[in-house]
Formats: structure tokens, sequence, C-alpha cells
């Protein structure tokens, strides 16, 4: 007797205490920057993509719902001829943002991805690839790879000496 | 068997062995880097450190390192001591100081040595703060990419592509650490076996080009045990496919057979099977001459009304399955088939199989040629017709240097003292052929003799060896030699297309009179020994079939471009006879032009079946993967057919298993084709073997573009291998390993953990069933010397083949094409004198009404009233070995390159793509 008008007044009480659901879609919740949402592929601070398509973040996924080909720029740079996510598998889990390399794959706080047809879940590069740095302002992979491109000869990365020239006596 | 005790575990061991063997044979992990099986040790990197001890009282010990020291009874070691491990963290961290940062864009990442022994050691953290060093790249040629900067200068690729391969043009230059590893100059790598430097680097410095384009990391290939089609060898590859396309091929190990290395052909030749050539859909000719692409079932039914109860004959052929080979001959009856070589190269096999089916001379495995302490190579240019073969040479000729360092006590896995200690002393090598060899820079003596006088000097050597007299120093020198020798090879072949030849290479090898003479031969094709065992029970020639061709209703041909086998009037005159053709092949050819309907046959990646090698092996091949659009496989078109013509004996059979066994039952020559390999219903630990690796990407995309809903894996009920990652890829039979992995070890030197001693064979045994076994009678070869007579200005013709160019399915690859460079006519430099020609001239080649016009090769060494031609090059087509030409210039000719050496070949224009600017 006693327990069940407890339980009452213990329901009572909340009538008066403030709503922790808000009113979705009308009112939008806040969702921290690092919110894992949505993936993204993110662009260098110069512009160009980052994803050098090393196939990491592929073997990370537990679901493995991201497949890619590599394919390479004339400068020899290495960037994906395609690159897909199938998000009707996709878990979320931000693994593949873990094992990526180039800080190319990041989530983002966006969970709205709903379809009524399945297929519209697979994005293909297209879709992934945002004109922005994301969370990584400043990273640029190769500027700090030994890897020549095309605007970087050999020895100029990042605490790299110049080139060694074999035929030279000099210790 | 001495007793070492390793971290007070006591472990047998082989006399003889190193620590760093002795550590890996017990299943231990030591790191390591510059030591290989099959190139022994030299401790340079300084990784595979211990501690050993002088007695159980010392707890003190010393450092020292596994690959150098041999084992010896009771020695104390430690593994796990904490100088030992410090000791061998610091090497790594010393070794990474220069390492760029760039395993995400390095084609070895995944599968990389250094990083397994990195993570092995468990150097994490960067404490150097200083530059890093950088080099300059150098283009290599289109087969092998450069990147210096990865180096940890361990020097296993100028030890493997110099000392083992017999390269002259890779090299390590500059000292301390300003080592670098590269050409002399930029320019395309001389050696045949430069593909085998994508394995032996521990890290990405030489890593596969072709690859590179299309690149794709270990763990996503999906690969299966293979066998190469570039040659009659046998080489066991392990093909990886993703997306539909072969990516890449790589060394599988065989102990008695290629052992840890292929030839480029073998590597880099299996392009073809992603280019537009290959035939997708079949194909029913049309009025107007073009073809209508049609279902599987079309086709089938078209060619069965064709074929039911009419006159029809099969042509099959030495790059088929012999499983594909059979089910032709049963469909059409032994009268009607012909096994689909050339008469000429048809008869030699024949002769050499059945020589090898008599012979009192032993007929080796390709390990076992590496045992020979005195060769003789009669006509052949092994490096050019069985690539695999001469790399065995290579290391047979260093017999002498073994021989002198077990005299002084030396193991010999101390190679550098063993190369210190012979110099050049080299076991005798001796070549008797029309011109130039690959082999001329290790041979004791090289003769330059014509094909029947090469016939005539085998039988004076034999003559010598059984007591004649003759005054021919040559003779002399090389009977002595061979009769002398412990373990004397003769090597012959096919290639010069003589009888003589392989008739006087028995009469030697059989005058020697010693047990352990070895007796080899080269032969063209992947199957082209499967072809004459199947000749041998019946069947009949390709002239034959082409003389009946008028009587006959159909014809069906069987992978086979018959422009190679016969000569161009006789073919064209065979598909015009107005008979129906019926056509199987991988890729499109003027045959297939030819023909009436057309089926496409799944490539050999996509197929199962059954080779015979020229040693008489036996071996399967497995689909990497299962064929695309709607090819089948050439058994399988067959097999269909069969069924629906209503032959009795065919439709019951349902699988490959099936066909095996009914092709054993038939041919008492193939009795144990039965043995090659597992049956369909073998399972390992319950499951069939995976051909994916358990990290296996991708599965839930790969396909969602077409349809967000996933098909089911391709199901193969042919073999116990799945198109799957779930299963066990261990302790399986060695035929049916795909790839080696094991934990820790992702890079290929996880094959220690497959193999059941370090160099041994695989756990699961040694693949395949030797067929060939002899009768040891002697093999009655009668063989008369021909007489030539040479008019003026009149030539010989000898065929001169060639790595990249002559075997028909890999020329077709973008990169082979390019090194095989245009059909040439090869010539000494007193003829090209008296022409007035140079090297990339043109001449004009004629005999009879037969006129081409080729390109000048000027060589160092051709025999009198010689000229080679390069085999199996489209402009060469119409030669035959032994006619008879004359040699006129050419003026109409225009050269396609500057005047360079082969070693000279510059970049032009491959730099940009190539990611290397230039060297210096």
């Amino acid at each position: 007797m006693l327990s069940e008008l407890r339980t009452m007044w213990e329901v009572l009480k909340h009538t008066f205490t403030k709503a922790e659901t808000v009113e979705y879609p009308e009112q939008m919740p806040y969702l921290a920057p690092r919110y894992r949402g949505r993936i993204v592929l993110t662009r260098d601070p110069d512009g160009e993509e980052r994803c050098v398509a090393c196939n990491l973040c592929a073997a990370a996924c537990p679901v493995d719902c991201i497949a890619l080909q590599k394919d390479t720029r004339e400068d020899g740079t290495w960037y994906p001829e395609f690159f897909r996510i199938n998000f009707s598998r996709c878990i979320m889990c931000g693994m593949c943002e873990e094992a990526c390399p180039t800080y190319a794959i990041q989530l983002t706080p966006d969970f709205e991805m709903c379809e009524y047809d399945r297929q519209n879940m697979v994005y293909e590069k297209e879709h992934l690839l945002i004109n922005g740095v994301g969370k990584y302002p400043d990273y640029n992979f190769y500027r700090v790879s030994g890897m020549q491109t095309a605007s970087k000869d050999k020895g100029e990365a990042l605490n790299e000496e110049r080139p060694i020239d074999t035929r030279s006596l000099l210790p | 068997m001495p007793t070492i005790y390793i971290d007070g575990q006591a472990i047998e061991v082989k006399q003889g062995e190193n620590v760093l063997e002795a550590c890996l044979n017990a299943g231990m992990d030591l790191p390591y880097f510059c030591w290989h099986p099959s190139m022994g040790s030299i401790g340079s990197c300084r990784q595979c450190a211990l501690v050993q001890y002088q007695n159980e009282e010392d707890t003190q010990g010393r450092i020292i390192m596994g690959c150098m020291t041999p084992v010896s009874e009771g020695a104390r070691f430690s593994l796990k001591a904490e100088n030992a491990t410090e000791f061998r963290e610091a090497v790594v961290e010393s070794l990474m100081l220069n390492h760029p940062h760039d395993c995400p864009v390095c084609a070895e990442g995944g599968e990389c040595h250094l990083q397994d022994m990195t993570v092995m050691v468990g150097h994490r953290d960067r404490r150097y703060t200083g530059k890093k060093n950088t080099h300059r790249n150098q283009y290599l040629g289109p087969l092998i990419h450069h990147e210096m900067n990865r180096c940890i200068a361990c020097y296993r690729c100028e030890r493997y592509y110099k000392d083992y391969a017999g390269g002259k043009d890779l090299g390590a230059q500059a000292s301390h650490d300003h080592v670098y590893f590269g050409r002399h100059e930029e320019g395309i790598l001389e050696s045949e076996f430069s593909g085998n430097l994508v394995e032996v680097c521990p890290t990405g410095v030489f890593t596969d080009k072709p690859f590179l384009k299309q690149y794709s990391r270990k763990w996503d290939l999906q690969s299966a045990p293979s066998i190469c089609h570039g040659c009659a060898v046998g080489c066991n590859i392990a093909p990886g496919e993703r997306y539909g396309k072969v990516k890449r091929v790589h060394n599988r190990y065989h102990d008695e057979v290629n052992g840890y290395f292929i030839c480029d052909r073998g590597r880099f030749g299996s392009g073809y099977l992603n280019s537009k050539l290959r035939l997708d859909y079949s194909g029913i000719k049309k009025s107007d001459g073009s073809f209508l692409a049609v279902h599987q079932k079309q086709a089938l039914e078209t060619a069965a009304s064709w074929i039911s109860g009419k006159k029809v004959a099969g042509i099959g052929s030495p790059r088929a399955s012999l499983e594909a080979n059979y089910l032709l001959r049963e469909m059409v009856g032994k009268n009607n088939f012909s096994a689909g070589s050339s008469d000429l190269e048809a008869t030699l096999v024949g002769s050499i199989l059945s020589i090898l089916q008599t012979t009192t001379a032993v007929n080796p495995s390709i390990k076992k040629m590496e045992t020979a302490d005195a060769v003789l190579i009669l006509g052949e240019d092994v490096t050019n017709t069985a690539p695999r073969v001469a790399l065995a040479l290579r290391q047979a000729v260093r017999n002498k240097a073994f021989e002198l360092a077990e005299q002084m006590g030396l193991p010999l896995w101390q190679d550098a003292a063993v190369r210190n200690l012979a110099q050049d002393n080299l076991s005798p090598l001796i070549i008797v052929s029309a011109m130039d060899t690959r082999l001329d820079d290790i041979s004791s003596n090289s003769i330059s003799l014509a094909p029947h006088e090469i016939a005539t000097f085998g039988r004076a050597v034999a003559g010598a060896l059984n007591g004649e007299k003759t005054d021919d120093p040559d003779v002399i020198s090389t009977a002595e030699i061979l009769k002398n020798a412990k373990n004397p090879l003769i090597i012959s072949g096919s290639s010069m297309g003589s009888q003589d030849v392989i008739n006087s290479a028995v009469e030697v090898a059989e005058a020697i009179s010693k047990p352990e003479t070895m007796l080899s031969f080269c032969v063209s094709e992947c199957n082209s020994m499967g072809s004459a065992l199947l000749a041998q029970d019946g069947g009949v020639s390709l002239a034959d079939i082409i003389k009946r061709a008028p009587k006959l209703d159909a014809l069906i041909v069987l992978e086979n471009d018959l422009y190679r086998r016969g000569k161009r009037s006789e073919i064209d005159q065979l598909l015009d006879s107005g008979i129906k053709i019926i056509s199987l092949d991988v890729y499109e050819n003027r045959t297939l032009d030819g023909s009436h309907l057309v089926l496409p046959a799944a490539s050999y990646a996509e197929s199962q079946g059954t080779l015979v090698s020229s040693e008489g092996r036996a071996q399967r091949f497995y689909p990497v993967h299962s064929p695309s659009h709607e090819r089948l496989q050439s058994w399988e078109w067959l097999l269909e057919l069969a069924k629906l013509t209503g032959n009795k004996k065919l439709s019951k059979l349902e699988n490959l298993d099936d066909v095996v066994s009914t092709c054993a039952k038939d041919n008492l020559a193939l009795k144990k084709i039965v043995d090659v390999a597992p049956k369909n219903s073998y399972r390992s630990s319950g499951s069939k073997v995976p051909r994916q690796t358990h990290r296996f990407s991708g599965r839930t995309a790969i396909h969602s573009d077409v349809s967000v809903h996933e098909p089911q894996q391709p199901k193969d009920h042919d073999s116990p291998l799945s198109y799957s990652m779930e299963g066990l890829n261990r302790d399986q039979p060695a035929s049916l390993t795909p790839f080696v992995w094991s934990p820790g070890w992702n890079s290929n030197q996880s094959l220690q953990k497959f193999q059941s001693e370090v160099d041994g064979p695989l756990k699961g045994g040694s693949s395949g069933v030797r067929l060939i076994a002899s009768s040891s009678k002697g093999s009655k070869v009668f063989s008369e010397s021909e007489e030539f007579e040479l008019k003026a200005h009149q030539w010989h013709l000898v065929p001169a083949h060639q790595i990249f160019g002559s075997d028909e399915l890999s020329a077709h690859t973008e990169e082979m094409a390019e090194l095989a460079g245009r059909g040439f006519i090869a010539i000494g430099q007193k003829v090209a004198e008296k022409l007035g020609v140079k090297q990339g001239d043109g001449l004009l080649v004629q005999h009879g009404d037969v006129r081409c016009s080729l390109e000048v090769k000027v060589l160092s060494r051709v025999a009198k009233n010689c000229v080679g031609y390069s085999v199996g090059y489209e402009e060469t087509q119409e030669l035959t070995p032994g006619c008879l030409v004359s040699l006129q210039v050419d003026k109409d000719w225009r050269r396609t390159s500057p005047e360079v050496i082969a070693s000279d070949k510059t970049a032009l224009g491959h730099i940009a793509s190539d990611g290397g600017g230039a060297y210096g």
C-alpha cells in the first residue's frame, strides 16, 4: 500500500519538472563538434583532397562499409579514384576517423540521414567530399611526407635534408 | 643433432645451421632484415640480436647476431633478455631515423617487413629531432618503382640482384649514411628477374610498378594458388584480384620448383587479363563479318546444332588445361583430335617425352638442377625459354664455391665469407648455341655453332666420353669436364626446332654413364608436356586436320591462335574451307576473327585445371575470382556442349573432379593426376580454405553502387577453396595455400611460418605429382648429321626466343610489349659490317615468297652462316626455324629509337608519372 502511494507521488512529482526531451525537429538538439555522425572527406589547407587512398579506414571499418580504389596523379601523389560509404551499414563508430593518417575522413554532428530508398544511403566521393578542412585546420600530409610532389621537391618536406649527392666524396 | 638452450628451453637443432634459423624453426619470433634463406647471412642489419651465455652460471652474457652464430652443442642463448630486446629496439629506432613519413602512400604498406619488425620490437616514439636524409629516385623501367628514401640499407637488393640473379646494373653507391642502391644512371633494369626485388626488399624501396597503377592493399586482395602460364617450367604463383581485376602476381613458394623467385614474365605478364582484348560475350558471325553478341544458352544451342551427329574435328592447345584438352578429345574422338602444337613442335615434344620415359639419366627438378657441378647446354638460351631454370643454373655454378667452403669448414650460409673465398671460381658451364645467350657471363666456354653443328658437337662429346679419339679441343675439354663431374647436367630443348640437337643431348647424357647424370629439356608452353602425354594415347597432326577440313562439317578450336601454329596460307584455307568453326579463347585474335562462333573462355585466373610442366610435374591451378561476364571455363563450355549433344560418357560428369578421374582412367600416363590436389570435398578444420584474408575490407560497399542489397558471395563448386574470408589458411595441403600470413608477420616473410623448416618444403608437403617415370632402359635415338648446302648470300635462320615478346599471352601486356620492342633479326658483327648496317637499322629478310622487314640487332657472337629471328612476334610470324634466307638492306626503314644500348635507355618522359626526379 505504502509503496503504491509512494510510486504515485514520485510520478506526479515529475509533472512539475523540466522536460529532458525536446520538440525535434522544431527544436534542434545541441550536438558537440566531435559528435559522431555523417562521415565527410575533407580537404587540406591548400584545397586539395586530403584522402590518399591508403585503405586504412576500410580496413578499420567493423562493418566493412567503405570501399575505395587508389589512383595516382601526374606527380605521383595518391588519391581515391572512387570512394564509397554504404551508410545503410555504417554504425558511426568513428574507427575510420581514428585510423585515418591524413585527417581526411571525419565524422560530423549530423545524423539526419533518413531515406525512403535504402539505395540513397550509398554515398560516393562526390557526396562525401566537402570544401573545408573540418576539425583539423592545419594538417597537410604531403608537407610532412617524404614523397616528392608537384609542389614539393625531395628534401623539402618537414624536417628533411636536401637530397644526398652520392657522387660527392665529402663525408 | 645438437641441443641448444634458448631462454632455458632445450631445442634440438640441425648441425651446421645458425641460431636465427634455429629460432625460426622453433617457431620463435626473432626479428631480422638482411638474412634470407636462399642468400644466407652477412650480419649487416644487426637486427637478430640475442644474448649468448658462457655456461649456466653466466648471468651477464654477451650480445651476438643470431644469423652469424653457428649452433653448437649445449650453447645457451636468450631472446627475451632485457639487453637483447633493448638492443633490437634500438636498431629499429636507428633504422627509422631517416625513414620517410609515407606509409599511407607506400605500396609496401600492410605487407612491409619493416612495419612488422618495428611493431615486433615495440619501437613507437621517435626521439631523434635532427633532419632526415633524402635521396633522388631513379627510373628503373616499366616494371619496378624506386623510392630510395625508404631504404634501411640491409643490402638485400644488391645481394639478390648481383650475387643471386647475376645482374650487373644495380648496386650500392656512396658510403656511411649516404649509401644508395640504384643504377649508375637511370634506365631499364637489365635482369630478367628484377621483379623479385619487390619481394626481397624488406620495405618499399622497390615496388611493383604495374600494381601501383591499380593498387590495392595485400589484405584486400583475393588470392588463389595458381601456376604460371608463361612457360613450361610451372612456377607456382599467387595472383591477387580485386574489383574483378587481377592486380598483381606474387611468387608462391614451392621448394622443388621455383623456391622464392619467379621471372619477370611470370610476375608482370598477366596484365593482358585486364585488357580490352578479352572476350566477355559469345558471338555468332553475321553475314557482313561482324559478330552478334548472344547469350551463353543460345551460343551453346547453336554450337550443339552444328556438331550434333556431324563430322567434327577438334584442335586442342598446349596453353589450355589438361582437362579441357581431354574433354575436347573425348567429344570429337581420338582420330579427329589434334593436340594443337605446330607439327614440328609436336614431334619434338613427343620425342622429348619418350626420351624422358626411357633415359638412364635423371630428370631433375629445378631444386635438383642447383646441385649440378657441371652443366652442358645444347642449343637453348635458357633465360629466354625457361627463365627460372637459368636462375637455378646461376646457383649451380656456385657449387665450386660451396665445395671450397666445405674444404675450409666454412658454413655455407656464411655468404660473404664463401664469396670471398671463391672469388671468381665457378663450376663449369658450357653453352653451345647459335648466338649470344644471357648466361654467357657465367659460362666457362661459350661455343657458337649452327643447330646441325650443335648436334654434331654433342655427338662428338658423346663419342669422346665413349673413348673415341677427337682433335677438337672444345670437345675434349667438355668431355673431360663431364666425366669428372659428380652431378653433371645436360640441358637441351625444343626451341632450336631441331630433333638432332635433342638426340645429341641424350647421347651425351647416356654416354656419361653415371647414375647421377641429369638430363633436362625445355619445352615451349605451359602445358606442352600435358599435350604430349595426351597425344601419346592417340591423336592426329595439325596438318592432317587441315588436309581433311573440306570433308568435315565443323571444327572446334580450343584456346589456340592457329596462325601461330602453321603457315598463314594454310590456316586461311582451313578457316575459309566452308566448315563451321567454333572457337573458344580468352582474347581476341585472328583465329577468332575467322571463326563462325566464338565462346569467351575464362582466363587462367578464372579457371581450374591441371598443367604438366617440362619436368613432367602435374600441378593444379585454381580460379582467383569467378569468371566475369558470360565467360565460362573451357572445360565447362565443352562439358555443357557434350551434354547438349547427348554424349553419353561425358554427360555423367558433374564437376572437375569427375573430369579428372575419368581422364586418369582413360589415359595410363595420366593415372596419377587424381593425386595432384585434394578433391572438392576436402575441408580444412571443417571449412573450405578462404581466398580472402581475414581483414578483407569493403564487403558491404563493393557492390553497393549497383545495388545496396548485397549479393551472395560466388560459390566455388569445383574446389575446396571459397570466395570468402571464413575459414583457416593453415595446415592444409601445399597445393591449397592461396597466400601467406601469420599473426605479426604481414609481409611475405610470413612464409617461414608455413615451411616445415627454414628453406624446406611447406608444411603441407611439396605440391604436384611427377607423371613421367623413366624405365631407365636407355633411349634409342638415331641421329644422323644433316648437311646443308648454303648458296652465297644465304643464311640459316635460327630461332631467338625472347622472355618478353615470344610468349603469346603475356606479350599482350602493355609493359611486356614495351620491353619486347619490335621483331628483330639478329646478326653477327662481321655480317653487319659486310651488309653495312648498324643496330636499329632495317633488313629485308626473304625466304621464298615470304618477305619481312625487320630491325637489326647486332650480337657479339653468332655462329657462322646463321642469323637469329625473334620468335612469336607479329613481324616474324611467317619465318620458320631452319629455313634459308637472304638479307638485303631495307632502304625505307625508319629507325624508332636513338642509338643506345639497352642498358642506357633513358627515362624519356617517364619521370613525372613515376614521382621521381633525375638522379644526381
